[in-house]
């Protein structure tokens, strides 16, 4: 097989892995935050008891997180040396920002935060938590930066290496001089060039402006986005296992606390979320037009264009198979996707004047003629799906997306109206039942989300891994053989497999084991019991 | 001598590996001596000495490869990739160590434990062997063309020079999990480890006298780096031996925290030693010699460098900070409680 597929595939399958544990992190991470917070104000050992159950689910999941992660710093190196090699200058920063500022501090608190209980006292184990979530959420911002980057480049120019010898003549990199009669210098590379493959030996990326790469155009929005989706993961966790217990009627009160928290931090996410979609769009309509009209199956340019809502897009292909076009069919809303695009909905019938290019046009004429300079209009029409990601997958993917946004949003302020009309713990009214049920399930919702967005994020970009400047194909480790790749893979697959299936094993015994029904204050460790303020004190003060 | 950016990123990934070196080398010391215990409450308390901290100690390991791919992308890329092989298995071990020491304590039964035993067992043995590998190479050379592409396979790498460094390394973290444990345990098991110290410093020593004496003959690179600095690397050796004698007089003497310094002490020579050697050569070519990555042609832009340099300068002493806190709270013998593992 291709070296190529299986890195990227290698890479897609552990990156996937991976990421099903750190949403969760983040996301839980705020929801302890609360819950300790809670806890320091209202010093009822209900929430002493609620956190120290979601401390276990979250070190668990940290655990994994962990063990997977290294795996991803490493693959740059392993699988993709040529990129290291070309953005080692820009891209790396980041990563190392990532290790001494959010690892540190989310592993070194996640102790006291696992271990400490009997150790410190409550105030600084607060005070772990917070940190515990602030590092987690370094981690993502600076994760982010760097596939940010990727997405969108900036803050860089190309750099050619030369060989400068004592005259003052400059020679090609590659020339054969004598040892010691030269100086190696880099000279920065006009801003249009266009990097060829056989550059790759003298050529790298070069950063000029370290804050300009940090808030590259799309860096910000993806950000908030990915951070609220985190939230989602965590929070669905929470209203999951809540759910469960309500159904199951075992920890009833520990239950509806965990539920009001989920469910308020859910509601207030899932719009959150609408707003911060609806603004990462418009970024990738502005800085990645192919990747818009690819996400919507967008054929042709045109006004007053349509927003799909399911549907389906296939390849159009000539007699010899090669890819000419799509074909797609889909149920559409008129007129909406000209009008996000614009932005004004105040305006929406002048917005849905507003243009949007599709895949026949793009990337435009002049991009393929700067890259292929002697191609007549035929060819260029043929070069087109070259520049052109997997369109039906990622179509998917991006609709996939949308609508576990939409069902998320929905469950979390059906639960809402519950809540507030009293209904939510009837736990025997068929609604209800069908409702929580429902919840035990939400939980796959934002991961399914968070994968489908990523698929359509990363699978969007293609063909290339820095875009439009390096090709993914471009970008593997010379050094590696596709052999090597294929039994790591196959490796990788078993080990994942094995982890999946002990970790849910794991998790399950943790929920089946439940929190500490504790009201009485007995069980909390000897430095915090004096300050509790039981429920019979609680009763006695109000009355 | 004038300041020098490359050197400072050197001798900054060099602090940060040898971070890495030092506190998760007694984790994976403590893993290598797992199953040398037998009943079930002693090798909970073994896991559950590097329970609160291992996960923090394997961040060194990460940010240790941000860093150098931060600063010396060249490096990276060639290193990562040419050693493919050996650094998937390394990450199938930590994987392997990892999980295992989630998970062992979740259930009782005697086949769950006792397969999570031998995972994390070999997980670590195996772990401190490829790491060991990985620096002989470093030290040896490995072929690399005029692109800094290694042109080798696998079997370039498992050279008997290279096989010895691993077993050395595996020895030296065995030495050093063996102290950390007598100073996190107590009463009759801490007698036993006593006893293990008999066992396990003199192996390192024969093995750490080897490497040291037929490095130079074997390696002309490094002959050159004696010649060159004979005095730094003299010191360094001598000191890695009498801090390595140290530790079984101050065992004896029921001086745990100091036994426990001095064995730090002998890997912090020991990575001096190893960077004094390579210094400025961060990857030897052989037999191209002239192929070597060093500090200069393998490093990012002056500017990076320059712009992490106050990243690091104003994070490193933070990490230091609350780590060493970290190392406080937990200080003392291990007690197993209902969140142990």
């Amino acid at each position: 097989m291709d070296i190529e597929i299986l890195s990227r595939a290698q890479f897609a399958f552990t990156i996937a892995f991976h990421f099903l544990f750190p949403p969760l992190t983040i996301g839980l991470g705020l929801n302890l935050v609360v819950m300790s917070g809670l806890w320091m104000k209202t010093r009822n050992p209900i929430y002493h008891n609620m956190g120290r159950f979601w401390t276990k689910v979250f070190g668990l999941i940290f655990a994994i997180g962990v063990a997977t992660g290294i795996v991803m710093e490493f693959q740059f190196g392993t699988n993709w040396a040529t990129y290291s090699r070309f953005v080692g200058d820009v891209f790396g920063s980041p990563l190392a920002i990532e290790g001494i500022y959010a690892f540190f501090l989310e592993s070194g608190f996640l102790a006291i935060l696992l271990f400490g209980w009997d150790k410190v006292g409550p105030r600084l184990h607060f005070f772990s938590t917070c940190m515990v979530a602030l590092g987690a959420h370094f981690s993502a911002i600076w994760i982010l930066v760097a596939n940010s980057w990727m997405q969108t480049p900036a803050g860089f120019h190309l750099a050619k290496k030369i060989k400068l010898t004592a005259d003052g003549v400059q020679h090609p990199y590659s020339a054969e001089l004598a040892e010691g009669t030269f100086k190696i210098k880099e000279v920065p590379l006009p801003e249009d060039y266009i990097l060829q493959q056989s550059d790759l030996d003298s050529i790298r990326a070069v950063i000029t402006d370290f804050w300009a790469m940090v808030f590259n155009p799309s860096s910000m929005d993806r950000l908030v986005h990915t951070i609220l989706a985190c939230w989602l993961a965590g929070t669905f966790l929470v209203i999951s296992i809540s759910a469960y217990y309500l159904l199951k009627k075992r920890h009833i009160p520990f239950a509806k606390a965990s539920m009001r928290i989920g469910l308020t931090l859910a509601a207030i996410t899932t719009v959150l979320q609408f707003w911060s979609a609806d603004s990462t769009a418009r970024g990738v309509a502005e800085n990645q037009p192919v990747k818009l009209a690819a996400i919507e199956g967008l054929a042709d340019s045109t006004t007053e264009a349509p927003l799909g809502i399911i549907g389906m897009v296939s390849w159009e292909r000539d007699d010899d198979g090669n890819i000419i076009g799509i074909n797609e069919s889909a149920l559409k809303v008129p007129a909406l996707l000209s009008i996000l695009v614009s932005g004004d909905f105040l305006h929406p019938f002048k917005a849905s004047e507003v243009e949007v290019k599709g895949l026949n046009d793009l990337p435009s004429d002049e991009f393929i003629l700067a890259r292929h300079p002697d191609a007549t209009p035929a060819e260029i029409k043929k070069i087109r799906p070259d520049y052109w990601p997997n369109v039906p997958v990622v179509f998917q993917t991006y609709h996939i997306m949308i609508a576990c946004g939409v069902a998320l949003f929905a469950i979390a302020w059906l639960g809402l109206a519950l809540w507030k009309t009293g209904r939510l713990w009837v736990v025997d009214s068929k609604f209800t039942r069908l409702y929580l049920i429902a919840c035990i399930f939400s939980v796959f919702l934002p991961q399914l989300a968070s994968q489908a967005g990523w698929f359509t994020a990363e699978m969007g970009r293609q063909p290339w891994i820095v875009y439009e400047i390096l090709k993914t194909s471009e970008a593997l480790s010379k050094a590696v053989r596709a052999e090597q790749v294929l039994f790591s893979l196959i490796l990788f697959t078993l080990i994942y497999l094995l982890l999946f299936l002990v970790f849910a094993y794991t998790l399950n015994t943790k929920i089946k084991h439940g929190p500490s029904d504790d009201v009485s204050g007995a069980q909390l460790p000897e430095k915090w019991r004096s300050i509790a303020i039981l429920e019979k004190e609680r009763h006695d003060n109000s009355e | 001598m004038e300041f020098d950016l490359p050197t400072f990123w050197f001798l900054l990934v060099g602090v940060l590996f040898t971070g890495y070196a030092m506190l998760d080398g007694f984790d994976l010391g403590v893993g290598a001596l797992h199953l040398f215990t037998k009943t079930d409450d002693e090798r909970r308390i073994m896991l559950n000495s590097i329970g609160p901290v291992w996960d923090g100690n394997e961040v060194w390991l990460v940010t240790g490869g941000g860093a150098l791919f931060a600063a010396f992308p060249e490096v990276y890329a060639t290193v990562f990739s040419g050693f493919y092989d050996a650094f998937m298995l390394l990450l199938f071990a930590l994987i392997f160590r990892a999980v295992a020491i989630e998970f062992r304590s979740k259930q009782p039964g005697r086949f769950w434990r006792r397969a999570w035993d031998c995972g994390f067992a070999g997980g670590s043995v195996l772990s401190s062997f490829l790491i060991g590998v990985a620096m002989g190479n470093v030290v040896w050379g490995i072929p690399l063309d005029k692109s800094h592409e290694f042109t080798g396979n696998i079997l370039t790498l498992l050279h008997p020079y290279s096989l010895l460094l691993g077993l050395t390394t595996v020895a030296l973290f065995m030495m050093h999990g063996n102290i950390y444990l007598i100073l996190k345990t107590e009463g009759e098991l801490q007698a036993k480890l006593g006893r293990w110290v008999k066992i396990t410093i003199p192996i390192f020593m024969v093995l750490f006298l080897t490497v040291g004496l037929i490095t130079p003959f074997l390696c002309p690179h490094i002959k050159t780096a004696f010649n060159e600095r004979p005095i730094i690397l003299t010191l360094f050796f001598t000191l890695a031996l009498l801090l390595a004698f140290n530790i079984p007089r101050e065992v004896h003497k029921k001086r745990e925290f100091r036994a426990f310094l001095s064995s730090c002490g002998t890997m912090l020579s020991l990575m001096t030693l190893f960077a004094a050697s390579v210094y400025p050569t961060m990857v030897f070519s052989t037999p191209n010699i002239e192929n070597s990555l060093t500090i200069y042609n393998g490093s990012s832009t002056e500017k990076t460098l320059q712009f992490m340099m106050i990243v690091a300068l104003i994070g490193v002493p933070i990490v230091l900070t609350y780590t060493a806190s970290v190392y406080y709270i937990f200080r003392g013998k291990v007690v197993i409680t209902e969140e142990s593992y």
